[in-house]
């Protein structure tokens, strides 16, 4: 019997460096009249929370990086990076 | 010339592209939804503006993986002519049919009002001398800042890529306010390379009857029209 596991993986998708975040601007904008001075940047972006069920196949990395090229991130604008956490 | 509009859950401007491609000239056209497979026998195929989806995870980015893109796909790749207005823009830009990305309006509010865009050389179809030097059409999107790096910037520019941008007259600072989601280059509209895929965030089909803000979306529709009748794609 092989085991099923409850695996739970978070995926970062954020504005790349050189692409400018409005959002990003707008919370900066927002903590520096509440007066947090030392602010230097903020930048938004999203985490996407997924749970997998079972054994992760050998071809998993590459396929959760594809997933994230294709769906969950859009390259032009986007960088990606995902990690798992056991779920237990 | 048969035009298929493509209905995605959310869109919002499939009944006015119809009106727009259809009634107006009085040539076919018909709505074609999301999960059909075949174009059918379209000759010019639309993506109409809206919410598509929700706008989640990105807009535009689930909607590219409905059925029917893979046939808009093959439809492009064999030379059909392809134009996406606002959301069917950045449908196009999520199923890299167009290069580039629309990002959130620089402004982060949500624009409704009538543009003044300056039309560029941008081939046989798009030019000054088909579609004169200025045109007033609407705008509605909250994501409409179009980005793509340098090296991709200079090659729309190089090869005459760029349809339309946001006039801009006056100084610096009237000039900002004229663009009305910070695109780069102030770039309202492009196409590909080969010439048979069109992306604008403006609304082409808003304005087209007397009681819209004004009807120089006639002549934007009639260079698609003309582009797709020409084979624009086919054979380059």
């Amino acid at each position: 019997m092989s085991f099923f596991l409850n695996v739970k993986i978070n995926v970062f998708v954020t504005p790349k460096k050189n692409v400018l975040d409005p959002q990003g601007a707008a919370i900066a904008h927002a903590m520096t009249s509440l007066g947090f001075k030392d602010l230097k940047n903020a930048r938004m972006g999203k985490v996407i929370e997924l749970e997998l069920e079972g054994e992760p196949g050998e071809d998993f990395e590459a396929s959760m990086d594809r997933v994230c090229r294709d769906l969950l991130s859009n390259p032009v604008i986007e960088d990606y990076r995902w990690s798992i956490e056991d779920a237990g | 010339m048969k035009t298929a509009v493509i209905q995605f859950p959310g869109s919002n401007c499939d009944q006015d592209a119809f009106h727009a491609f259809a009634t107006v000239p009085g040539l076919p056209a018909r709505m074609v939804w999301h999960k059909d497979e075949s174009l059918g026998d379209a000759e010019l195929v639309v993506l109409p503006g809206g919410f598509s989806f929700g706008d989640y995870l990105r807009c535009g980015a689930i909607a590219r993986f409905s059925p029917i893109m893979r046939a808009v796909t093959g439809f492009a790749e064999n030379g059909g002519v392809v134009l996406g207005i606002c959301n069917g823009f950045q449908v196009l830009c999520e199923a890299g049919l167009l290069p580039g990305a629309l990002i959130r309006n620089e402004c982060l509010e949500f624009r409704c009002t009538t543009v003044e865009l300056r039309v560029e050389e941008a081939g046989p179809f798009f030019n000054r001398e088909k579609l004169g030097e200025r045109l007033m059409i609407p705008v509605a999107h909250g994501e409409g800042n179009y980005l793509i790096d340098g090296e991709g910037l200079d090659s729309l520019r190089k090869n005459g890529q760029i349809l339309f941008r946001y006039a801009a007259r006056g100084s610096a600072a009237d000039r900002r306010l004229e663009n009305p989601n910070g695109s780069v280059d102030n770039i309202a509209g492009i196409r590909n390379r080969r010439g048979n895929v069109f992306g604008m965030m403006p609304h082409p089909e808003r304005a087209v009857e007397s009681f819209h803000p004004s009807r120089d979306g006639i002549p934007v529709l009639k260079a698609v029209l003309e582009a797709a009748k020409s084979g624009a794609g086919v054979g380059v």
